[in-house]
């Protein structure tokens, strides 16, 4: 699959609604070129995941804060290996202990993004990851 | 978000401009020249501590007569686990609580909702119905120590619940104090925990302040947060600006029903923030007296002393503390505790350390309130009050923040004010942009923190964190089905049926939510009452 922009989702799953991360991300791969859609607050992983899958999406940017991280990555794979939609890649930002990296890389998540992480670094990680 | 000054140097690496985030360029030396330059008048400037326009102090005698009140936000698990955190804080010595509530709790969703699942008493803690506040209040002296709730859209409900486990407990509910956060127009530019249509949703602080007049004459109904707007993305300027404004929105919901602004406009309260510059927060706090004070005696004719001050928790914020290098922020925190105490803060708290990691561990928590109380009892800072004053640095950027807060009001009032410009996204789109902004100052090295853009160290984090127990939720439930099962169905079913019959007639809907409390109805049902009749609130896209 090659397309001449990236079409990344931005969604924040859940409940939480600190999302000046999630936006500055938004607006940074917009800057970057690349096509954004960002999904608004108090989404559910169901319409996400959906609106992923609608909008043939690259990849799918999560950002969680509330510590709840692993069991919305668990709950984003599995539905989308439900609906067979494991071409899309996944990345998560947010409040992420470090010892979680590797357990949210096991689950599926490919890009992980704690806090911190420079805004550039997720931006290659996209422009090299999607081909 | 904007925080630190912007330092402008030439090729031999000194300094010839340093910006701050509001725009006020500060100058290498200040002397007589600049006061008498903005035309400076010590009584119409400032004016004697406790007076009008209350630049210097909200009192005569500052810190001598009053020590600042202590706030940690503290809450988590079910109102048991949070019950003992309070009791370990208020026996340390800390003179207020300041309720956290979890996500749930915050979005009108009961804990055995399936879209609480994972979230239950995460954040802070989880509250279903009256039968939680009586666990959380249990052996607390509901007269004498004062409670930020720090709730949002359900805000009205959590005042009535207040005033119900009150007068469960015994105490007179004339004499009890609560400070619900209930800015829901803050929360739409940030933090995000609103539910209903907007104009519905500020019609509901409305209701709260003006039942607050005659029921709880000692509680604020509204704590204004520029605190969370300035996190979002905005400059000191706009933070205090912005506030100013919501704080005027929701004293024109009460004035439109007949009631004189001199009757409640001294209630409201504001919650702020503090980071980065020091100087500047403290212009912005001594500038911020003076704005609000004269702002609500020439729009609003107030008249007594004590209705204009700005009163209110200023708080050290979470945005300047980095994850990188953890213990830094002990450093910060301080820092940040130093400008509240020459600020003249009344109340105070700072976040934890570790709170890029989790929620604060006791011993993090612990050690915040240690810093604020060193800083009183330790260092100086109760000595005098304003220290500041008079100098020619000071008082030159304290006018010039003035003249900013004033332009920043008039260019959102010239657009139609603050909750049409939070509808059509006006204001989020700006936050947005500025947050972004900030932050690639921060990576392209112009901003400077220290070890996360300057002195960097390969460090490995080390940081003790707060476990999160999946029992809680299995216990929260528990206790739910238990209160649901106990309770009187047909009196549930007839206090929401009244609740829904207010909310429609357009009634001020706080004593029908103080019944439905007393009844055991939950959060979520009372809630699900207000969404069906008001509506959910639409977000603006402002990406």
């Amino acid at each position: 699959m090659s397309k001449d922009r990236i079409k990344v989702v931005v969604a924040k799953p859940g409940l939480d609604g600190h999302d000046r991360g999630a936006k500055v991300v938004a607006i940074a791969l917009k800057e970057a070129g690349m096509e954004v859609i960002y999904t608004g607050l108090h989404q559910s992983v169901d319409a996400i995941v959906k609106a992923a899958i609608q909008e043939d999406a690259d990849v799918l940017g999560l950002s969680v804060m509330t510590g709840g991280h692993l069991h919305i990555a668990e709950e984003v794979m599995d539905m989308l290996k439900e609906e067979g939609a494991t071409d899309i890649l996944v990345a998560m930002g947010g409040v992420i202990p470090s010892r979680d990296v590797p357990k949210l890389r096991e689950i599926g998540v490919r890009g992980v993004f704690p806090g911190g992480t420079p805004i550039d670094e997720a931006v290659a990680w996209m422009q090299a990851n999607v081909n | 978000m904007p925080d630190v000054a912007r330092y402008v140097t030439d090729e031999k690496g000194r300094v010839t401009n340093v910006i701050y985030p509001s725009g006020i360029e500060i100058k290498e030396c200040y002397g007589p020249e600049d006061l008498e330059a903005i035309g400076f008048d010590y009584e119409k400037d400032l004016g004697r501590p406790g007076a009008f326009p209350f630049t210097r102090n909200n009192f005569a005698g500052g810190y001598r007569s009053r020590e600042w009140t202590t706030r940690q936000y503290a809450g988590f698990g079910t109102p048991k686990e949070t019950n003992e955190r309070w009791l370990m804080l208020l026996s340390a010595g800390q003179t207020g609580l300041n309720v956290a509530f979890d996500l749930p709790t915050q979005m009108g969703l009961d804990s055995d909702d399936p879209r609480a699942a994972g979230e239950v008493g995460r954040v802070g803690m989880a509250i279903d119905s009256l039968r939680d506040f009586e666990i959380a209040f249990n052996g607390i002296d509901m007269h004498k120590v004062g409670t930020g709730l720090t709730i949002n859209a359900v805000a009205s409900i959590m005042m009535a619940m207040y005033e119900a486990v009150a007068e469960k407990y015994g105490f007179d509910t004339s004499k009890i104090s609560c400070t619900p956060q209930n800015d829901i127009i803050k929360e739409v530019l940030g933090r995000g925990a609103w539910l209903y249509d907007l104009d519905a949703a500020v019609k509901l602080i409305g209701d709260t302040i003006e039942y607050a007049v005659t029921a709880q004459p000692r509680t604020y109904p509204t704590s204004v947060c520029g605190y969370h707007i300035r996190e979002s993305g905005a400059t000191p300027a706009q933070e205090m600006a912005y506030a100013f404004l919501i704080a005027n929105s929701y004293i024109d919901e009460v004035a439109k029903r007949g009631y004189d602004p001199n009757l409640f406009a001294g209630r409201i309260s504001y919650n702020l923030n503090i980071y980065g510059n020091l100087w500047e927060q403290v212009a912005k706090f001594r500038a911020g007296r003076k704005v609000w004070a004269t702002n609500l005696r020439e729009k609003y004719g107030i008249e007594k002393d004590k209705d204009l001050m700005l009163k209110g928790l200023f708080a050290g914020g979470g945005s300047g503390l980095m994850k990188a290098e953890p213990e830094n922020n002990i450093m910060r925190g301080a820092f940040y505790g130093l400008a509240a105490a020459l600020s003249g803060a009344q109340s105070t708290a700072l976040c934890s350390f570790d709170e890029a990691y989790s929620i604060p561990t006791p011993r993090s928590a612990l050690l915040s309130l240690r810093t604020l109380q060193i800083i009183m009892e330790e260092v100086g800072l109760r000595d005098t009050v304003d220290p500041l004053a008079g100098s020619y640095f000071i008082e030159t950027i304290t006018k010039q923040m003035e003249e900013k807060i004033w332009a920043e009001m008039a260019e959102i009032e010239d657009r139609g004010g603050m909750v049409e410009s939070v509808k059509d996204g006006y204001v989020g789109r700006k936050l947005a942009r500025q947050a972004f902004e900030w932050e690639m100052g921060i990576e392209r090295g112009e901003l400077i923190k220290v070890g996360v853009n300057k002195y960097v160290t390969a460090q490995e984090e080390d940081v003790e964190l707060h476990e999160y127990n999946e029992e809680w939720q299995t216990s929260q439930i528990a206790n739910l089905k238990e209160v649901r099962r106990e309770r009187d169905d047909k009196l549930v079913a007839e206090k929401l049926k009244a609740l829904e019959g207010a909310a429609t007639e357009g009634k001020n809907v706080m004593p029908y939510l103080k019944e439905c409390c007393l009844a055991y109805c939950t959060v979520g049902e009372m809630s699900d009452v207000f969404l069906d009749v008001f509506g959910p609130y639409q977000e603006p896209n402002v990406i």
